[in-house]
């Protein structure tokens, strides 16, 4: 089982990934640069969290020009799992592999802080081992996480249970007050009609130690490991 | 000759931004403002043997699949010759 992160200019969550798939996952596990484009030996690619290309244009917007894009789009058709967190998640939405757009927070404020998310969908390869309705206490650190998209792509997110995660309080409650950046719906993550995609803005790799504050997002992580082994 | 591009969220996208640069408007004393969208200008010079039409084409299409997010904004092309 082996695990790639791939790496642009401006990355700076690569580390993170690497450290909690090596220590914590404990697999094998390759930072990518940018642009290379041979992604056969990997079964799992993490696009992380950071600045790609100093967020010029829009925050993922130069990304997706990268020559290792076009591979993780044919590694993602194939059905391999690719999660992209932060940065990440806002490159897979401009690279059109995840639906609608994250725009500047409601707040204008870049928000570092811990949030409440509601796992909405256990159905997916990243969070079958999380219970449905569970609250997970993540970090976010965004400018650009306020998720927008229009009514019907939002009524398919809906029908076909692909919101995975959703701002909400401590207790569960899906509240505006609990909602951080302005998201629709509370959205703080979802996957593709496939569910072999997932973005999501907060960070799962940076909650995996006590000493952080929250080791909620191991159980992201355990989900991805569980997947590929039972496929292996 | 150049090519013109104007950027601009869609009406339907909420643009905090250009409420927060309302407010100081504001601020500063000017009235009658009903709102304020904020956006994105960018010039292409273009070089070579393209006309008129070819150059918007072609301006059409950076724009489309580049300089905008056609989930989220709007855009204008002008070419100048």
């Amino acid at each position: 089982m082996k695990f790639g992160v791939v790496v642009f200019p401006g990355s700076n969550c690569d580390h993170d990934a690497y450290h909690v798939i090596s220590k914590h996952v404990g697999q094998p596990v390759d930072f990518i640069w940018h642009r290379e484009t041979d992604l056969r030996s990997y079964d799992a690619i993490i696009i992380p969290g950071g600045f790609s290309y100093g967020d010029y244009l829009r925050a993922g917007a130069l990304a997706r020009f990268s020559p290792v894009m076009n591979s993780v789009k044919e590694f993602a058709a194939k059905g391999n799992l690719v999660l992209g967190i932060c940065n990440g998640f806002q490159i897979l939405c401009e690279a059109g592999l995840l639906p609608g757009a994250l725009i500047r927070n409601r707040g204008l404020h870049f928000i570092c802080d811990h949030v409440n998310v509601r796992v909405e969908s256990n159905n997916t390869p990243f969070t079958h081992e999380l219970k449905a309705g569970g609250v997970l206490r993540l970090p976010i650190a965004h400018a650009d996480g306020n998720f927008v998209c229009d009514d019907a792509t939002l009524d398919e997110l809906r029908r076909e249970d692909r919101i995975v995660l959703r701002y909400c309080d401590r207790d569960g409650q899906i509240t505006d007050a609990a909602n951080p950046n302005g998201s629709r719906d509370n959205i703080a993550g979802i996957c593709n009609h496939e569910r072999n995609v997932m973005g999501l803005m907060p960070h799962p790799e940076r909650a995996c130690e006590d000493l952080l504050g929250s080791s909620d997002g191991r159980d992201v992580f355990r989900s991805l490991a569980g997947t590929l082994a039972a496929a292996a | 000759m150049k090519a013109k591009v104007y950027v601009t969220l869609k009406p339907s996208v909420l643009d905090p931004q250009g409420k927060a640069i309302k407010h100081s408007v504001e601020l500063l004393g000017f009235s009658g403002i009903s709102d304020i969208r904020q956006g994105k200008y960018f010039e292409i010079a273009i070089e070579g043997p393209l006309n008129v039409d070819q150059a918007r084409e072609e301006a059409v299409r950076m724009a489309h699949d580049v300089l905008s997010n056609p989930i989220i904004e709007d855009f204008r092309v002008e070419i100048e010759e």
